[in-house]
């Protein structure tokens, strides 16, 4: 088994996933390929030279289906040699797909693989792709399916985390994510989205609030307190699946849940002798790396079951963990990882999440991996860990190793 | 031509007409014969070129056609799946070939064939398998009689409609429509149907006929809306319309709110409407008949079919009434006592149309049983269930009186005042001494013996228990308790009198408790023992929602109060002094009642704490008292203590003859508790775990909790002989 290095780690800014978001009028076929494009040309590099690409996609219908990251390769200029594959698994597709890239370069299959992600959710809603799951009556009854607003807010009751902990936490990913932006932060990764005549139409993360206070968070209605209570009655659903819990109590809304907004995401990721042959500098391996299923009504617990399993499989311990990137998809589920794990805030999402910056859903766990090398390269640490929470009760996990 | 189960006369246009009239039943049903003849009409009708047309009617006034014969299913012998389905099938093809003509669907769609035009006049009940029958007709005509009601009720028996019903309404209707009424089961009168769109016109009686033969006439060629080329299911496009997507999350979803996870129908009658909306008619009626095989060969129907229908229709009947006894006529009820019970029975009791005398200490009080009826009826008027005429006239029948004097005229005189044997004992007497000596004398007491009371009459003969469950109007059992010196003809006028009111009767043996007494009691205190041991109240009163309880236990209590089950408790002690068995709750009732005053929802709170809003919680200082067990019990291990207790003390009471089959025991856990009618009963329940399963179960658990589990003896011995507590069909 070869190891697989991160060569290189970059993201488009997000923009608000609304017909008035700056990136709205970007295809997705051209956020892709202007993220694609970036990659050779930041590390010096004929684009010919990669193998495939990699590209989560969670709503790979409309404009983003037939196979995006293909075309978007071939619409960026790459040569008709570089092939591509669309994953989805769910939130976690950008993560899956920087494990999958890994995979390919440890067997043997590649050598350089461009792995990322890309959703705009402006233009191909969450949704558009459908599925059975909540429709067929033998699957949804068979999971107790219930939409993961209630999952984020029966983990809230069960795990017993009020309004004004999920709204704290909220703040303070805005606070971290406006801090980490004014620093430059994100300076290095950040590849700035052109329109037609290449002018820039977004150069930051048009989502990030950092005025936001608890006031303003308090003030908001939660989300999913009807579809709970009453139209249809989720609550009742998640009750026959956890009747351990009295009540769900609603505490999530739109400042303290993921941002829905467009976006895109690469890694470059290798082998050993490659990055030689290229001249290419690695700046972290993939150490290990671990899918889960959990259980599928509460559906976002997964986290701690995927990096109980990954640091099992590297023979880690959550002590040798310096930095935590753990997708705020809701805060609830971060706060839950945090108390399962053992893990402070402190170590946790330190440049802000998708509470504040988006959460563009085939490339998040791409964008993840990009902060913790980033991050680790910044702060001098060693070992990250990336997880996302996934739909239908999933969890995917990675270990990033610093070199140098 | 011959047929057995109808009259088909052609008449000079060549048209059949069809009279349904299953000879010597008193409804048509799709019983075999029917089956057969049907099946020679349609070949008959798709191969006779002298044959133009039909219309089909029925010639019972007891209804147009009410469904599948449930006798002749609930005594099915055990098949395999794809016998079943194939015979199952059998129905639902003929009608297809029927709507049809016999043709390939692809022909009927371009044009090149079409069916002879089957009309019918829906006459009377058209419910299941008959609806289906209307549905696959081409034109459907009902006439114009509150009498007429069209429905698909197969879910309220574990079934689906597996004759076309889903299908072919749902392209009739929508898929909304369609499904609300199926899941529902509750027919609709035939302007609604009108409405809703599955039938076409509401006629006159004396001009249906001549109009659907008019129809027939003009429509020589006819093809069903599905079979022709354009059509759409109304509202829906494709599996991949968002809406389509939404409408099943959402039906989905509320189905499950509505109804738990405990009904295999309910799932299996969602799947039929979502499977078949994405494919074509004939696989659309194959998918189906595969649901509907799936729940006709499971337990859950065979034990619905057995107690909700055969059984409770038994019991109504007054299958336990003595048989040499003529009917008593009964035109006068008296009653005593104008508390909750008493104003209950009054109503049902003028609802029966009987003339009611409510008695109490005096006029005002005994006034609040025309209050408590008047606002049920206003209510009812309200909602559109009653006419005012109707409620008047029932609010007419009840007549308040302080005096005994007024009970001269009584057929039959209850008491339902307070359980003290004192005031109970002048009540008797004071009856006693203004009625005939024929009356029947009852009494509705829930935890006095019949024989004692009895004493104080000076005919004992004629004194029976008539325990009532609150509240009245809506819970459907009555047990009734001949004591040991009760007379035949005074049992005999206890059903006469429940054949009045409608509710389903169970004969109970005269014993502390009487039936549910001895079953409900234990149930309630397992929940408290286990909330002593350290289990969340929550999960224990979610579990038993879960299971099909109407209401948790622990919540029940609080209804009921504590500081009832505290008295019962005490005084149970008193009286039974040694024989006294502790139920080992004694502890928590003391400590709620008297230390913590926590007395019950009404008193400001119990177990629970009651906001403003209607919602509940656990009360904050409750684990102070029961903190949290070390290890806690699974959800599982909860349900089965919640389960079996009720099982085994059920049980116990079928082998002390408290009841006298197991019929009784199912009927009265169902309508005297709640007991969760997807089992169809405490006993149909041990059956379909296996009587050797429930043994080994029982043991287990008696051997870690205690003696309360252990199964009877007898039970042990015929799981040991290999038998049933239901006799095998």
């Amino acid at each position: 088994m070869l190891e697989a290095y991160i060569y290189d780690a970059l993201r488009t800014p997000r923009g608000r996933g609304k017909s008035d978001g700056r990136l709205h009028e970007i295809t997705p076929v051209q956020l892709a390929a202007q993220a694609l494009a970036a990659v050779p040309v930041r590390n010096g590099i004929e684009p010919g030279v990669i193998d495939d690409v990699v590209f989560g996609c969670v709503s790979a219908v409309g404009e983003q289906g037939s196979v995006i990251p293909r075309i978007a390769a071939l619409t960026a200029g790459f040569p008709q040699s570089v092939a591509g594959v669309q994953v989805n698994r769910f939130c976690g597709s950008g993560l899956e797909a920087v494990n999958i890239a890994a995979g390919k370069i440890a067997s043997g299959e590649a050598d350089l693989v461009v792995a990322g992600g890309v959703e705009s959710m402006s233009r191909v809603p969450m949704g558009s792709d459908g599925g059975a799951w909540p429709m067929d009556p033998q699957t949804a009854f068979k999971t107790y399916f219930i939409p993961q607003g209630v999952s984020a807010d029966l983990i809230a009751s069960k795990f017993g985390y009020s309004r004004e902990d999920v709204d704290r936490y909220a703040q303070e990913s805005h606070r971290r994510a406006g801090y980490a932006w004014s620093q430059g932060r994100f300076a290095r990764a950040i590849v700035p989205v052109r329109d037609v005549i290449g002018e820039v139409v977004l150069d930051h993360d048009e989502h990030v609030r950092p005025e936001t206070t608890m006031a303003t968070l308090g003030g908001l209605k939660p989300s999913f307190q009807a579809l709970g209570e009453r139209s249809p009655g989720y609550d009742t659903i998640a009750l026959l699946k956890h009747p351990d819990v009295q009540r769900v109590e609603h505490v999530h809304h739109a400042g303290n849940s993921s941002g829905i907004v467009d976006g895109a995401a690469a890694v470059l990721i290798g082998n050993a002798q490659i990055g030689r042959e290229l001249g290419l500098k690695p700046r972290a391996r993939i150490r290990a790396m671990a899918a889960v299923g959990s259980e599928p009504t509460i559906m976002l617990t997964g986290p701690e079951l995927a990096v109980q399993k990954v640091l099992k499989r590297a023979g880690m311990s959550v002590a040798d963990i310096d930095l935590w990137e753990v997708n705020e998809a809701f805060a609830a589920v971060v706060l839950r990882f945090m108390d399962a794990m053992s893990v402070g805030h402190e170590r946790t999402n330190v440049n802000g999440g998708a509470i504040a910056m988006g959460h563009p859903l085939g490339a998040s766990g791409a964008i993840l991996v990009g902060t913790l090398v980033d991050e680790l390269e910044r702060a001098d640490k060693q070992l990250g860990v990336a997880t996302i929470c996934i739909g239908a009760g999933m969890g995917v996990a990675t270990i990033v190793e610093r070199i140098g | 031509m011959g047929y057995e189960t109808f009259t088909c006369d052609i008449d000079a246009d060549g048209v059949a007409l069809v009279t349904i009239d299953l000879p010597g039943q008193s409804m048509n049903v799709w019983n075999a014969a029917l089956m057969r003849d049907y099946r020679q009409f349609v070949d008959r009708l798709n191969t006779d070129d002298a044959i133009k047309g039909a219309v089909i009617t029925s010639g019972k006034a007891s209804g147009f056609l009410a469904g599948a014969d449930l006798k002749l299913i609930s005594t099915r012998k055990a098949e395999t799946m794809r016998e079943a389905f194939e015979s199952s099938f059998v129905l639902s093809d003929d009608l297809r070939r029927m709507e049809t003509g016999g043709h390939d669907a692809k022909r009927l769609a371009r044009g090149a064939a079409a069916a002879k035009p089957v009309a019918c006049v829906v006459n009377g009940l058209a419910l299941g398998g008959g609806l289906e029958l209307v549905l696959a007709c081409h034109y459907r005509s009902a006439v114009d009689d509150p009498r007429v009601q069209l429905g698909l009720p197969e879910v309220t028996i574990g079934l689906l409609p597996g004759g076309g019903g889903t299908q072919r309404l749902l392209r009739l209707i929508g898929v909304e429509k369609a499904l609300k009424m199926v899941l529902a089961g509750t027919p609709v009168d035939p302007h609604t149907a009108k409405a809703y769109g599955f039938i076409d016109e509401v006629v006159p009686a004396d001009q249906a006929m001549g109009a659907a033969l008019a129809w027939v006439k003009a429509n020589p060629r006819v093809v069903q809306p599905w079979d022709r080329a354009d059509f759409i299911v109304p509202g829906v496009s494709s599996a991949r319309d968002p809406q389509f997507a939404q409408l099943f999350a959402n039906a989905n979803a509320l189905a499950e709110v509505q109804s738990g996870h405990n009904y295999d129908a309910v799932p299996a009658i969602l799947s039929c409407f979502y499977e078949g909306t994405l494919v074509p008619i004939d696989t659309a009626l194959r998918i189906e008949s595969k649901y509907f095989t799936k729940l006709l060969t499971g337990a859950q129907s065979r034990n619905m079919i057995r107690t909700l229908f055969v059984n409770k229709q038994a019991a109504d009947k007054g299958a336990q009434r003595p048989r040499e006894i003529a009917p008593v006529e009964l035109r006068k009820v008296g009653i005593v006592g104008a508390g909750l019970m008493g104003c209950g029975i009054a109503h049902v009791a003028a609802k029966g149309k009987l003339n009611v005398v409510v008695l109490d200490k005096d006029r005002q009080t005994a006034s609040k049983a025309s209050a408590y009826t008047k606002r049920i009826v206003e209510k009812a008027v309200q909602r559109g269930a009653m006419s005012a005429d109707a409620a008047s006239a029932l609010l007419a029948r009840i007549v308040t009186t302080d005096r005994y004097e007024d009970f001269a005229d009584a057929d039959l005189v209850i008491e339902a005042v307070f359980e003290q044997p004192g005031i109970k004992a002048d009540v008797l007497r004071n009856i006693e001494a203004v009625v005939g000596e024929q009356v029947v004398i009852a009494s509705n007491t829930s935890t006095l013996p019949i024989a004692g009371l009895a004493r104080h009459l000076r005919r004992p003969e004629r004194f029976i228990g008539m325990h009532f469950f609150s509240p009245v109007e809506r819970m459907q059992l009555l047990e009734i308790i001949p004591g040991e010196a009760t007379g035949r003809a005074a049992l005999a006028a206890a059903y006469d009198f429940n054949a009045r009111i409608r509710k389903t009767p169970i004969l109970v043996k005269d014993v502390r408790g009487f039936y549910t007494n001895q079953v409900v009691p234990p149930y309630l205190n397992e929940a408290v023992l286990m909330l002593m041991e350290g289990v969340d109240p929550a999960l224990i009163d979610n579990v038993a929602i879960a299971l099909g309880m109407p209401i948790g236990p622990l919540a029940l209590l609080d209804e009921t109060t504590l500081s009832l089950a505290h008295d019962i408790q005490r005084s149970t002690r008193e009286q039974l002094g040694e024989a006294y068995q502790p139920a080992g709750t004694e502890a928590f009732f003391e400590k709620m009642v008297v230390e913590l005053d926590r007395k019950g929802r009404r008193f400001g709170g119990g177990i629970y704490e009651y906001s403003a809003d209607g919602t509940k919680t656990v009360w904050r200082g409750l684990i102070e008292h029961y903190p949290r067990a070390g290890v806690p019990l699974s959800p599982e291990q909860v349900e089965q203590r919640l389960l079996y207790i009720q099982l085994t003390a059920a049980a116990r009471c079928l082998e002390a003859g408290i009841v006298v089959d197991p019929q009784s025991a199912d009927l009265g856990a169902i309508f005297g508790w709640g007991f969760p009618t997807w089992t169809g009963g405490p006993m149909s329940h041990i059956d379909t775990l296996g009587l050797a399963e429930f043994v080994v179960e029982a043991d287990r658990l008696a051997q870690r909790y205690g003696a309360r589990f252990k199964p009877p003896a007898s039970l042990r011995d015929k799981a040991g002989e290999g038998l049933s507590l239901y006799a095998p069909v």
